[in-house]
């Protein structure tokens, strides 16, 4: 194997993950636009739509209308994650406001370690899903899930970026994210645009846990606390509320990420995550806003 | 005016307090539908309060504001926007990482009529022809004055039939500023009723028909333009207002 | 009676009380109950540490956990007999394995080492405000779970560690307890408690006569952090064996629950949030294992608990955010708002 082919397939790796980190990102980054709250139940949310599939298939329906199925799920889990818990709070301190998502993570991990257990099962994976391709003489191999992953990721953002840009209710989520109260006063529906917010954010993190899922070939009630986490650096990375932000730090920490374990000695590469937040840090005290939005300040 | 025109928005006895801070204590106003009413007075007197409350932004704690013989305080602030009242706020408050298009796009957002729109929006190119040129630009990037005159297209877009206007010449240039008054003078000659904040007192008195000066969160005097012009009394309220 | 003179007689009580408890609880309670005591007292340590910053200087640290952690592995690799160091940590560096440290002197040792970590995590993260300083106290709080795990010459790594000599006793306890409450309120109802409020309730202000802001937040840091690195030791000696999992995010939480749901201006509410919880947690334990009532059996549901907890989280932040306590503290004959909340508040009208 070449060095070259080495860093093809690396490149590929990285795609493949900053795919998956932009995936959930960018759900985090439109819930933080529009209510200025951290969704750490966000995580939960990829878990339900990756339970949801493989739970249906497990019972005979057909992979794509479980996938579609644990997309709705997962849309319909943050809907009401954000009726019964963060609207009653919608006013409260930034920091009660994390508290309580951070809370609505610990009762719906342990709710399904009470009706799952903790020990992971498989995730059902249609044959066609599981093939892997070789190029140069199986120097650089990727599997069908990568390339579904890349595809996936690359149709849905571009929907994504339609939304945003072409409708009403898109544009009104960008407006009410920027100035909450010139939203209200152009007549903007801020309480449905937070719905519409939860219900898209959501979708994505269901279609980004069950592709997560599918990768790692198992579903635990805990999975979603991981890439949470990295999504939210990711977002920070890019510049958090910012959904372009969420996008190109998605794929810049995919690439940290395969870049740490590819390339250093695996005593650095152990403290790949000890890395990623330290990075967090970083731009939390050098460059707060992201790459996307460099003049927010919000030291002393 | 011989005949007086019906009653439009009526204010009476608002109150509004922000945690112990008492913003307005009981501040009664009419508009008429056609007229322009100038609100004017120191710094801190209420006129921003007045106009968020009217635009459901800030709950009152007493009184009544009644829009079209509909009591309108409390209710949803896009409810309001759909009855007829938008509002260029304070600051112009534009959506800076969206286009000039998309934040005329937005104020109309409240309306289905699209044809109506599309008029709307030629109308808005005929009284600020810059924004023509800059419909693909982003709003945060345009020049103060362009922004101003962005802010009043957008509260306009949504077709209102009163229109609040907070300060249109806070940090605008005294050229624009004129160009800017013409075209509220333009749209007054075309029967759109205002309620005007403006530091500048001897602009909005010349628009104006009527105004009231504010004072520490009450009205202290009211009357046609033209008397107030001359009144020793507008001085006195904002000095007493000062001290 | 004035004010100080009202704290210093209720933490003199608590401390006779505490002494009476401590030598005398073993005597009369069965060890379930004396178990219980112990428990709470430890986690009244950690909350009372962690309401420093978090309550009193409104700087809230989801990282407070990471120094417990430190303090544990800290305080457990000095204080392992000699002769199980080298079967249980055989890449230590030499020195370490020359000595172990008695009880008192490793959990010193533990304290210190923490308060100098929280100078060098505190001097940066305490210039950030608000909700980022709680995100990059947590990212700081995940570095160290994964240095924990990851150094495994130091730590074993993700397997247990363990040998850890079982020396945290109830009197122990409520001694270092009563270092901790005396430190405390003298340091909370002082000037320089006075600059902390100050802090909290609007920086701006602060600075504008003449507080130092970055210092004030440090010094409360670390000084939390101190404590924290106690309490670890404390729970290290407690537990004997651990893991880097034994102090994330589960510990975060409960002891977070404890300090909103008791108040996070005051001291007494911390520790009646730590009363409340412990025993609520206690109970649902018991019931999280099963039992039977008549011929109706209640299955096993573990993790109950956990979801009960978070519930009652989620509804003191609805409907009393500001805990059992708020700003009060509970003294002889009255609540009273402390002086400087009082003082502030009127400021703002
Ligand atoms: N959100 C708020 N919270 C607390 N106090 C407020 C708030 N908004 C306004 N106030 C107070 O209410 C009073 C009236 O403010 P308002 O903005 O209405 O004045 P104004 O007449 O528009 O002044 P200016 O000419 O400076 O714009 C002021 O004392 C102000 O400090
Ligand atoms: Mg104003």
């Amino acid at each position: 194997m070449t060095q070259l082919d080495y860093i093809l397939q690396q490149i590929v790796n990285a795609v493949s993950l900053g795919s998956l980190y932009a995936l959930v990102a960018v759900g985090l980054s439109i819930v933080f636009g529009v209510l200025k709250l951290t969704n750490f139940a966000h995580g939960d949310v990829m878990m339900v739509g990756a339970f949801g599939v493989a739970l249906l298939v497990g019972i005979g329906v057909p992979f794509p209308v479980a996938v579609i199925c644990g997309i709705a799920a997962a849309a319909v889990a943050g809907f009401l994650i954000e009726r019964i818990a963060y609207r009653p709070i919608r006013d409260a301190p930034d920091v009660a406001r994390l508290l309580t998502s951070l809370a609505v993570t610990y009762i719906i991990e342990n709710v399904g370690i009470l009706v799952f257990t903790s020990s992971p099962r498989n995730f059902p994976l249609p044959d066609i899903l599981n093939t892997s391709w070789e190029m140069s003489n199986g120097a650089i191999t990727f599997t069908s899930i990568n390339l579904l992953t890349i595809a996936l990721t690359f149709v849905s953002l571009l929907l994504l970026g339609w939304f945003i840009t072409r409708t009403t209710t898109g544009l009104g989520m960008r407006a009410a994210a920027e100035d909450m109260s010139a939203a209200h006063l152009v007549g903007l529906n801020v309480n449905r645009l937070i719905i519409v917010a939860f219900i898209v954010a959501s979708a994505y993190a269901g279609l980004a846990g069950i592709l997560w899922a599918a990768q790692a070939g198992v579903v635990q009630p805990q999975m979603g606390f991981t890439p949470l986490l990295k999504a939210f650096v990711a977002a920070i990375i890019g510049g958090f509320g910012s959904i372009a932000g969420a996008l190109v730090g998605g794929y810049i920490l995919g690439a940290l990420e395969i870049f740490i374990v590819a390339f250093l000695p695996s005593s650095v590469s152990s403290y790949r995550d000890a890395i990623v937040f330290a990075v967090l840090i970083a731009f939390l005290l050098v460059r707060p806003g992201g790459l996307l939005q460099p003049n927010r300040e919000i030291k002393l | 005016m011989a005949t007086p025109s019906p009653v439009l928005l009526s204010v009476e006895n608002l109150e509004v307090n922000f945690g112990a801070v008492r913003a307005l204590k009981g501040i009664s106003l009419d508009v008429h539908a056609g007229e322009v009413v100038a609100l004017v007075g120191a710094n801190g007197a209420g006129k921003s309060t007045t106009l968020r409350t009217i635009s459901g932004l800030s709950r009152p704690r007493g009184g009544r504001i009644i829009f079209d013989g509909k009591p309108i305080g409390g209710v949803a602030p896009s409810r309001i926007v759909s009855l007829g009242i938008a509002q260029s706020p304070e600051g112009r408050r534009l959506f800076g990482g969206l286009t000039v298009a998309d934040n005329l796009r937005l104020g109309a957002c409240t309306r289905t009529d699209k044809d109506a729109i599309l008029r709307d929006s030629e109308r808005m190119f005929m009284l600020f022809p810059i924004l023509k040129q800059r419909l693909k630009q982003l709003a945060g990037t345009l020049s103060g004055g362009e922004q101003q005159q962005l802010a009043l297209a957008r509260a306009l877009m949504a077709a209102p039939r009163l229109l609040l206007l907070d300060e249109p010449s806070l940090g605008v240039a005294p050229l624009l500023v004129r160009h800017i008054f013409s075209a509220l003078a333009e749209l007054k000659r075309q029967g759109m009723t205002m309620l005007l904040v403006e530091q500048n007192i001897t602009l909005a008195l010349d628009l104006a028909d009527r105004a009231y000066v504010l004072r520490t969160g009450q009205v202290a005097l009211s009357g046609r333009s033209a008397e107030l012009r001359d009144s020793e009394r507008v001085a006195q309220a904002y000095l007493g207002a000062a001290t | 009676m004035s004010r100080e003179a009202r704290i210093t007689l209720l933490v003199l009580v608590a401390v006779v009380a505490g002494a009476v408890v401590a030598f005398g609880a073993p005597h009369v309670l069965s060890d379930y109950f004396v178990r219980i005591i112990l428990l709470i007292a430890l986690n009244a340590i950690l909350v009372l540490a962690l309401s420093l910053s978090n309550g009193f200087t409104g700087v809230f640290s989801l990282g407070h956990v990471g120094f417990i952690g430190a303090g544990a592995y800290i305080s457990g690799i000095l204080s392992i007999p000699v002769q199980q160091k080298m079967a249980l940590l055989p890449h230590l560096p030499g020195f370490l394995h020359a000595f172990s440290l008695p009880f008192l002197p490793a959990t010193l040792v533990a304290g210190v080492l923490t308060a100098l970590l929280a100078v060098v995590v505190g001097y940066p993260l305490m210039r950030l405000s608000g909700y980022f300083v709680s995100v990059a106290t947590m990212g700081f709080l995940i570095i160290v779970n994964v240095v924990l795990i990851n150094a495994s010459d130091f730590t074993r790594g993700a397997r247990t560690f363990t040998g850890v000599p079982l020396e945290t006793t109830l009197p122990w306890v409520m001694g270092w307890l009563a270092i901790t409450v005396f430190v405390l309120a003298r340091l909370v109802y002082s000037p320089f408690g006075r600059a902390m409020k100050a802090v909290r309730d609007d920086t701006i202000a602060a600075s504008a006569v003449g507080i130092g802001v970055l210092r004030t937040r440090l010094i409360a840091f670390v000084i939390g952090a101190f404590f924290s690195g106690v309490g670890g030791s404390l729970y290290a000696h407690y537990l004997g064996s651990f893991s880097p999992n034994t102090f994330y995010f589960a510990l975060t939480m409960s002891l977070i629950t404890m300090l909103v749901l008791g108040g996070m201006g005051s001291l007494t509410g911390a520790v009646v949030g730590v009363i409340c919880v412990s025993l609520l947690s206690e109970v649902l334990r018991s019931v999280e294992r099963g039992f039977t009532i008549g011929d109706f059996a209640v299955p096993a549901l573990f993790g109950a608990s956990q979801i009960v907890l978070g519930f009652i989280f989620i509804l003191v932040m609805i409907f009393r955010p500001k805990g059992i306590m708020g700003d009060r503290e509970l003294t002889f004959g009255s609540t009273q708002r402390s002086a400087t909340v009082n003082q502030t508040e009127e400021r703002k009208r």
